[in-house]
């Protein structure tokens, strides 16, 4: 039972990288950029649910809601801002610039609050139930919830609505696109907003579920993310998912073996693999690069 | 209906059309004919707003388009069938179709739309769930053309439209085009196919390295011997 333990908590863990891997990966199938400041996004949305709820009071819910429109507008100015004046210079240019912007957000954030750790307050009611032997609390079932239906919507979104659509289209083929009436740059705004909304949910359950939270924090999820979305295949929704819980499980397992100290390094060891025996991930194609 | 005058685009440092003039009336199907690299594609680019010109004028009915936004244009009634088909792979047909709608909003029109494409190209009708990237080159071009219907146009441009078929089935694709002119839409027409545009065209412009060199009614250029020696392989 140690074990269903064990994987439960990872699914848990992981639904958390699923949904910043999400933005890294959807950034990525649209404008081929890694964005290095999505972690800090997510570190912005969980401070922005830490103050909702500390300090108007807000209840778990109107947090989560009001942190992803932050994160939301946020995404879409570092895109206007930083990004957008790149789309045709070189790769390397705006990957290096999206490293800048990660920086800037941290040390403004620690330049204008300090950098000292809160403690997120408890805002959803935290009750055990015992199934089959394996631990599960409310809180931890709501977030999982949370997470899988916050996925549900985005794949809606993708597949069913028309910026969804377009999202696609651009992603594919940005000339083909404009030639059939699609705002190009609208397209690129919405991908950022919508990612860096996950992001933002993201930052708000993991304050929930880990309770302590600092200016510095989405630098490690920030990258486990990344390794999520490239596990997965990068540029691919479901192969973000599928990263996200992987990685989680694999976290859980090498601790529940008593390596907790390797839990980290088991990520990047991951990546690694990935990288050197399927550098397109698992649902990845070996595809040419485009001329 | 489309008036360009003396228009210079460049590709980077490279000047890729010089000092181009055109102009197509309502009701016609125009061709543009050329050798590989003539800059046929990049006037259509142009056009579409994907390219910005230089210099020179673009006008489409009495108002300059010249380096405006594509979707600007789209909404004015230009629709770009480009070259090499360029349809969403990763897309089912019906929604491929669906993206060729995308600037309009009057929902019950674009459904009597789909109808009308379905039955200029009963085979996209087949293949309405199937992804296009799995489609065979005619049925692709097929989709290209009928994605770009969807728009409305009152002006195709259509970028090689024969590349790579059959020859039975370039035969399909012109007939096609002049149906979809009998409709009342016009046209302009890329092709190095220049044997099957002249066919089909009221006038045509031959155009090298950049330039218009000569132009004219389909017929006089049919007849010319210059132009048989040079693009319809002397016959």
């Amino acid at each position: 039972m140690e074990w269903l333990q064990q994987l439960f908590n990872g699914i848990s863990l992981g639904s958390i990288y699923a949904l910043i891997a999400l933005g890294y990966t959807m950034v990525y199938g649209i404008i081929k950029l890694i964005n290095f400041a999505h972690g800090e996004v997510f570190m912005i949305g969980s401070f922005t649910g830490f103050y909702a709820i500390a300090f108007w009071g807000l209840g778990f819910f109107p947090a989560l809601i009001l942190s992803m429109a932050v994160c939301a507008v946020f995404g879409v100015l570092i895109e206007r801002i930083a990004y957008k004046r790149l789309r045709s210079s070189t790769r390397i240019a705006a990957l290096i610039t999206a490293i800048g912007v990660s920086l800037l957000i941290q040390y403004v954030v620690i330049y204008i609050r300090g950098a000292q750790p809160e403690a997120y307050p408890n805002v959803l009611p935290n009750r055990s139930f015992d199934i089959f032997g394996v631990q599960i609390s409310s809180q931890s079932l709501l977030i999982l919830l949370v997470s899988v239906v916050l996925m549900i919507i985005l794949q809606f979104i993708v597949h069913r609505t028309k910026i969804g659509k377009a999202m696609r289209a651009v992603s594919f083929d940005p000339d083909a696109a404009k030639l059939m009436g699609i705002n190009v740059n609208n397209t690129i705004s919405a991908t950022f907003a919508i990612g860096s909304a996950l992001a933002g949910a993201a930052g708000v359950i993991f304050g929930v579920y880990y309770t302590k939270i600092e200016p510095l924090m989405g630098i490690i999820p920030g990258l486990k993310a990344f390794i999520a979305a490239v596990l997965g295949g990068i540029g691919i929704i479901p192969g973000a998912v599928i990263g996200g819980f992987v990685l989680g499980i694999v976290e859980t397992v090498v601790s529940a073996l008593g390596l907790s100290l390797w839990r980290d390094a088991a990520a990047f060891i991951i990546l690694i693999l990935i990288l050197i025996f399927r550098p397109s991930g698992i649902f990845g194609k070996n595809s040419k690069e485009k001329v | 209906m489309l008036k360009v005058e003396e228009i210079d685009v460049y590709y980077g440092s490279i000047k890729a059309l010089k000092g181009v003039s055109l102009n197509v009336n309502e009701g016609e199907i125009v061709t543009l004919i050329g050798a590989n690299g003539a800059g046929k594609s990049t006037l259509l680019k142009t056009l579409s707003g994907l390219l910005k010109p230089k210099k020179g004028k673009i006008e489409y009915h009495n108002k300059s388009i010249a380096g405006k936004q594509a979707q600007t244009i789209v909404k004015a009634g230009i629709s770009h069938v480009p070259e090499g088909r360029r349809v969403f792979a990763n897309m089912t047909v019906e929604e491929n179709l669906e993206l060729g709608a995308y600037l309009r909003k009057d929902t019950k029109r674009i459904r009597v739309d789909f109808e009308k494409v379905f039955e200029l190209f009963p085979r996209l009708f087949e293949r309405k769930k199937q992804l296009s990237g799995t489609l065979s080159g005619g049925e692709q071009q097929m989709l290209a053309m009928g994605r770009a219907l969807m728009a409305k146009p009152k002006l195709l441009l259509l970028d090689e439209p024969s590349m790579g078929l059959a020859p039975l089935l370039v035969k399909t694709i012109f007939n096609i085009i002049e149906e979809i002119n009998r409709d009342g839409t016009t046209i302009l027409l890329v092709e190095q196919n220049a044997h099957m545009a002249l066919s089909i065209a009221t006038r045509a412009y031959v155009i090298e390295t950049g330039s218009v060199i000569t132009s004219g009614t389909a017929e006089k250029l049919q007849a010319s011997e210059e132009i048989r020696q040079a693009y319809l392989g002397g016959m």
